[in-house]
C-alpha cells in the first residue's frame, strides 16, 4: 500500500494547474481518493465530519446491485440455452460463464464511456470525479436488452452523460434519471433494435432455435393477450427481459440491501408498488379485455416495474427532495406505470416513461410541500398578531 | 410545572472522554485574555492602550456600534499585549493579572428592588452585557430593544458537553439572582428549559419547560422552538445557563467573579474531568499535563467538536465556552477507508457496521472523510433537525441569495447550532453552519 501512496504522493504536484500533466489534474485526484480516503481534515464549521461520503453511498447501491447482475449474466445463458434446446445438457456454470462473457462488454462500454466524459468535464470544471456515474454505469446495462449492439450502449451512454447531467452541472444537479435517460434514447432512436420478439435472448446467426421459442417476454404476451405465463419463472426471473429487470427475487435483495442501510427510500419504494397496485386493481374493476384482467399484483413481478421502483425511483437526485413529496412521487409512478403499460399499446412498458414525467414534476411536488411549510408559518404570525 | 416536550429527531454521537463528575480548582492563570473574535460580526474598538493598568470590570474595549457595551477585564492587573491578525484586527488583548489590582465596585442589592433600567445600566458598565445574546441571529441583544421573553437552557446535549446539574449544584441560590435580574429585562417571562431529573425546577420567578430527546433538545433556539416559535419582528433573548452565575454574583457581591467551570474532554484527554477557573484563561492552564502523549497530531477545541473553535496550544478559552474538547487531528490518509466495513466508524447513517454497536464510545478525529460535493442526498438532515424547518431548503434559499425565501423557510428560528448536525452528519460535506451564517448576515444587512 505504501508504494500505490508513494506513487500517488510523487505525482501530485506534476497534475497541479501550471505543472506539466495539469490536464490530468482530475484523474489524479479520481483514483487517488478512490484508493486512499484524504489527509484533508475540518478547516472551519465542525470539528467532526461523519465516515459516510458519497463514494461509501455509491458504492451501497453498487453492493444492492450485485445479485441483480449476477442473476442477469446467468439468465443470459439461461434464456439462450433455452431457445436453442440444450438447457438440459448445459450445467450451471456453463450458463453462467455464456451470460458473464455476453454482460460484461455492455458494463465495460458502459463506464468506459461514461466514466471518459465524467473524467473531460471534471477537468474541464476544476473539480475531482464526481461518484454519480459508479451507479450510472451499472444500471445503464441491466435496464438494456442483451441483443443491443454495443455502439448503441455507447451512444446511449454518452447521450444520458452529457445531455442528461453534465449539461445540468454534474452530479446532483440533472432533473431526469441518467440511466433512464439512455434507456429513452435508445428507445426512440432506434426502435427497431430496443422493442419486438428478437431482442431479449442471446442468439447468434447460426444458432437453432426450438420450435416452441418465442422471445418474447411475458409483458409483450400479456399485452397480446396471453397471460398464462409461470408465476414463479416471473418472481425468480427466468424470463426474456432486459438484463437486470427479470428477477423480482434479486431485486427484492437489492431493495432489503439499500432499505437496511439507508440508502434508498423505503418511502418511495413503497407508495410506488402501492400506486401500481392501486392502479392494477382499477383495471381489474373495469376490464375489458385480458390484459386488463391480469390480477394485479402480477403486474409487479413482470416487465420492469420492480427494478424501476427499487433502483430508479429512489434516485435521490431526480427524486423527490421533501418527505411528503416522496410518497406522492412514488404513488405516482406506480400508477401511471401500469395505466401506460396497459393502456397506451404503443408502449410495451410503462415504467421508464412513468418515472421520467415524474422525475419532470418533482419540482412541482416539492413546490407545494415546501409551500405548505411556508403557510404554516405564516399562519403562526396571524394568530399571535 | 408543564408536561415534558419529547423530541424525537436528532442524534447523539458517543465519543470517548467524556468528563468526570470531579472538579479540581486551578489557581489563577497569570494571564488572561479577551478576543473580540468570539463575538459575531463585532467591530471593537479599544477603550485602553498596552501598559495600562485596569481593575477587574474595567472596560478594554466596546462596541463601535454601541459604544454603550463594552468588554471589561476579568481580572485586575495590566494590559501586557494587544496581538492583531490580518489588517491589523483586534484578535486578543491580554492582561497580566495582579493581585493588589482590585476591582470596579458596582452596586450591590436585591435584583428584586432595582429596576429594570438600573439593572441594564450595571450589566452594561460591567461588561455582562455582551453575555446576552438575541434571537433571531444570535449576535449581543441591543440594549434598547424589549425581548418578548428571555430563554435559558440548563442542559446541554453536545458530544461530551459539561453536565449543568452537576456543575452549579452549589450555586443555585446565585442563579436565582441572576435569574431575577434578568425578569426585570422583560415584560414576558424568563423560560427555563431542563431537562429530566433536573436541579433547576427548584428556581423560581420562571416558567420551566422540560425536554426530552437526543442532541440538539439541550439547544436554546430549539426549545424556543417548541414553546413560542419566533415570527418576524419577534426578539427574544438568550443567555447561557452558567453566564448567569456571573450577573447573580454581580448583584450579590457588587463585584464583577468570572470563575467559571471548564469540562476538560475528549479521546486524548488523560483524565477527563471539570476545572474551576476564569473566563478567558488560557488553555494551557486546563490542558497543559493532561493530553495523551501521542505521536500524531491533536486539535484543541474551545467549546465542543460540532461548534466550538480550534486554538492553538498557547490560546485562549473562548468567551461563551465551557468545555474544551480534544481530539486526534486525523491529517492521515486512510487505505479504501470508504470501503471498509466500519465497526468503528460512528455514523449518523446505518451504512457502517457500527450500527451494530450502539452503546459503544468511540473516538472521532478531525478529518473530513470524503470529498465536498453538490447536494445529492435527501431526508438527511430533516432527520437530524427536531424543526418544523425543511433545512435543505433554507440553505439553498441562502445560496442563491432569496431574502423573501429564506425569511419564509424560517431564518430567524435558527442558528449554526441548530444545524451543526446536519454539517457532521452530511454525506456531501457540506459547510451548512457557514452557509447559514451567511444568510444571517445578509438579513442582518438588509433587514436590520
Amino acid at each position: 500500500m505504501k508504494f500505490v501512496r508513494n506513487f500517488f504522493e510523487k505525482t501530485e504536484p506534476l497534475v497541479q494547474k501550471g505543472a506539466k500533466y495539469h490536464w490530468l489534474f482530475s484523474v489524479h485526484e479520481g483514483f487517488f481518493t478512490l484508493f486512499f480516503v484524504s489527509k484533508d481534515t475540518s478547516k472551519s464549521g465542525t470539528h467532526i465530519h461523519d465516515f459516510i461520503d458519497l463514494k461509501r453511498t455509491m458504492g451501497m447501491v453498487v453492493l444492492s446491485l450485485v445479485p441483480v447482475i449476477l442473476f442477469g449474466m446467468y439468465n443470459v445463458g439461461f434464456q439462450h440455452f433455452k431457445a436453442i434446446g440444450e438447457l438440459q445438457s448445459t450445467g450451471f456454470f456453463a450458463l453462467f460463464f455464456y451470460g458473464l462473457l455476453k454482460v460484461l462488454p455492455v458494463i465495460a462500454v458502459s463506464y468506459i464511456v461514461g466514466l471518459g466524459i465524467e473524467f473531460v468535464f471534471a477537468q474541464k470544471r476544476g473539480h475531482g470525479i464526481h461518484e454519480g456515474f459508479l451507479v450510472s454505469g451499472i444500471l445503464i446495462p441491466m435496464v438494456m436488452p442483451i441483443e443491443t449492439p454495443l455502439w448503441m450502449i455507447g451512444v446511449a451512454t454518452a447521450f444520458a452523460v452529457i445531455i442528461g447531467k453534465e449539461v445540468f452541472g454534474g452530479t446532483g444537479m440533472n432533473i431526469w434519471n441518467p440511466a433512464l435517460i439512455a434507456r429513452a434514447f435508445l428507445f426512440f432512436a432506434y426502435p427497431a433494435q430496443m422493442s419486438g420478439n428478437s431482442v431479449w435472448v442471446a442468439l447468434s446467426e447460426s444458432d437453432k432455435v426450438v420450435d416452441a421459442f418465442t422471445g418474447a417476454t411475458p409483458m409483450a404476451e400479456a399485452a397480446a393477450g396471453n397471460t398464462n405465463f409461470s408465476i414463479a419463472d416471473a418472481f425468480f426471473g427466468f424470463i426474456p427481459g432486459s438484463i437486470g429487470e427479470t428477477s423480482t427475487l434479486a431485486i427484492l435483495i437489492g431493495a432489503v440491501i439499500l432499505i437496511v442501510t439507508g440508502i434508498g427510500s423505503w418511502k418511495i419504494m413503497v407508495s410506488t408498488v402501492a400506486g401500481g397496485a392501486v392502479m392494477g386493481i382499477i383495471l381489474n374493476i373495469f376490464a375489458v379485455n385480458a390484459y386488463m384482467e391480469l390480477p394485479f399484483w402480477q403486474h409487479l413481478i413482470i416487465g420492469g416495474f420492480a427494478f424501476g421502483a427499487v433502483f430508479m425511483a429512489t434516485d435521490p437526485v431526480s427524486g423527490a427532495q421533501t418527505e411528503t413529496g416522496k410518497w406522492i412521487y412514488g404513488f405516482l409512478i406506480g400508477l401511471l406505470a401500469i395505466l401506460i403499460r396497459v393502456v397506451n399499446p404503443a408502449y410495451p412498458e410503462g415504467m421508464m416513461l412513468a418515472i421520467l414525467l415524474m422525475n419532470t414534476f418533482v419540482p412541482l411536488i416539492d413546490y407545494y410541500v415546501v409551500q405548505s411549510n411556508i403557510k404554516k408559518r405564516l399562519k403562526r404570525v396571524k394568530t399571535s398578531a | 410545572m408543564s408536561d415534558s416536550i419529547k423530541l424525537r429527531k436528532g442524534l447523539n454521537i458517543k465519543l470517548k472522554g467524556g468528563a468526570k463528575e470531579e472538579v479540581k480548582t486551578l489557581s489563577a492563570p497569570l494571564k488572561v485574555a479577551l478576543k473580540p473574535t468570539d463575538f459575531l460580526e463585532l467591530i471593537p474598538k479599544l477603550k485602553i492602550k498596552v501598559d495600562a493598568v485596569v481593575k477587574a470590570g474595567d472596560a478594554l474595549f466596546y462596541d463601535k456600534y454601541h459604544p454603550e457595551i463594552v468588554f471589561t477585564s476579568p481580572v485586575g492587573g495590566k494590559v501586557v499585549s494587544i496581538n492583531r491578525g490580518e489588517r491589523r484586527r483586534i484578535l486578543e488583548v491580554v492582561v497580566e493579572r495582579d493581585e493588589n489590582a482590585g476591582s470596579v465596585e458596582f452596586v450591590k442589592g436585591n435584583p428584586g428592588s432595582l429596576s429594570g433600567e438600573e439593572i441594564k445600566e450595571q450589566l452594561l458598565k460591567s461588561g455582562l452585557w455582551p453575555f446576552i445574546k438575541k434571537r433571531p441571529y444570535g449576535i449581543i441583544a441591543l440594549p434598547d430593544e424589549k425581548p418578548k421573553s428571555i430563554y435559558i437552557s440548563t442542559f446541554d446535549t453536545a458530544p461530551l458537553a459539561p453536565n449543568y446539574n452537576f456543575v452549579l449544584k452549589d450555586e443555585l441560590a446565585t442563579f436565582q439572582t441572576g435569574v431575577d435580574a434578568l425578569a426585570k429585562l422583560t415584560d414576558g417571562k424568563v423560560n427555563l428549559g431542563v431537562n429530566r431529573n433536573s436541579i433547576f425546577t427548584s428556581i423560581k420567578n420562571v416558567e420551566i419547560n422540560t425536554f426530552d430527546g437526543p442532541h440538539p433538545a439541550g439547544n436554546v433556539g430549539i426549545q424556543i422552538h417548541h414553546t413560542a416559535p419566533l415570527n418576524k419582528g419577534d426578539v427574544v433573548w438568550t443567555v447561557h445557563v452558567q453566564d448567569v452565575l456571573f450577573i447573580g454574583r454581580l448583584f450579590e457581591t457588587g463585584k464583577v467573579d468570572f470563575t467559571k467551570t471548564v469540562a476538560l474532554t475528549g479521546s486524548e484527554v488523560e483524565d477527563p474531568k471539570y476545572y474551576k477557573t476564569i473566563l478567558g484563561t488560557p488553555v494551557s492552564a486546563i490542558t497543559g499535563g493532561n493530553l495523551k502523549q501521542a505521536d500524531y497530531n491533536q486539535r484543541i477545541i474551545s467549546g465542543n467538536v460540532l461548534t466550538g473553535t480550534k486554538v492553538e496550544p498557547a490560546g485562549y478559552l473562548g468567551f461563551y465556552d465551557s468545555q474544551i474538547s480534544v481530539i486526534p487531528e486525523g491529517d492521515n490518509y486512510e487505505f479504501m477507508g470508504w470501503a471498509l466495513p466500519g465497526v468503528d466508524k460512528f455514523s449518523a447513517s446505518k451504512a457502517f457496521l457500527s450500527k451494530l454497536f450502539p452503546k459503544k464510545e468511540y473516538v472521532l478525529d478531525a478529518n473530513l472523510h470524503g470529498g465536498e460535493r453538490a447536494f445529492v442526498l435527501s431526508g438527511q438532515y430533516e432527520k437530524l433537525v427536531p424543526m418544523d424547518i425543511l433545512p435543505v431548503h433554507l440553505l439553498k434559499a441562502i445560496l442563491v441569495n432569496d431574502i423573501d425565501k429564506m425569511e419564509q423557510l424560517g431564518i430567524y428560528e435558527v442558528i449554526e447550532e441548530d444545524f451543526a448536525l446536519c454539517e457532521y452528519a452530511c454525506t456531501s460535506k457540506i459547510k451548512v453552519q457557514s452557509i447559514l451564517r451567511k444568510g444571517i448576515n445578509t438579513m442582518i444587512k438588509e433587514l436590520g
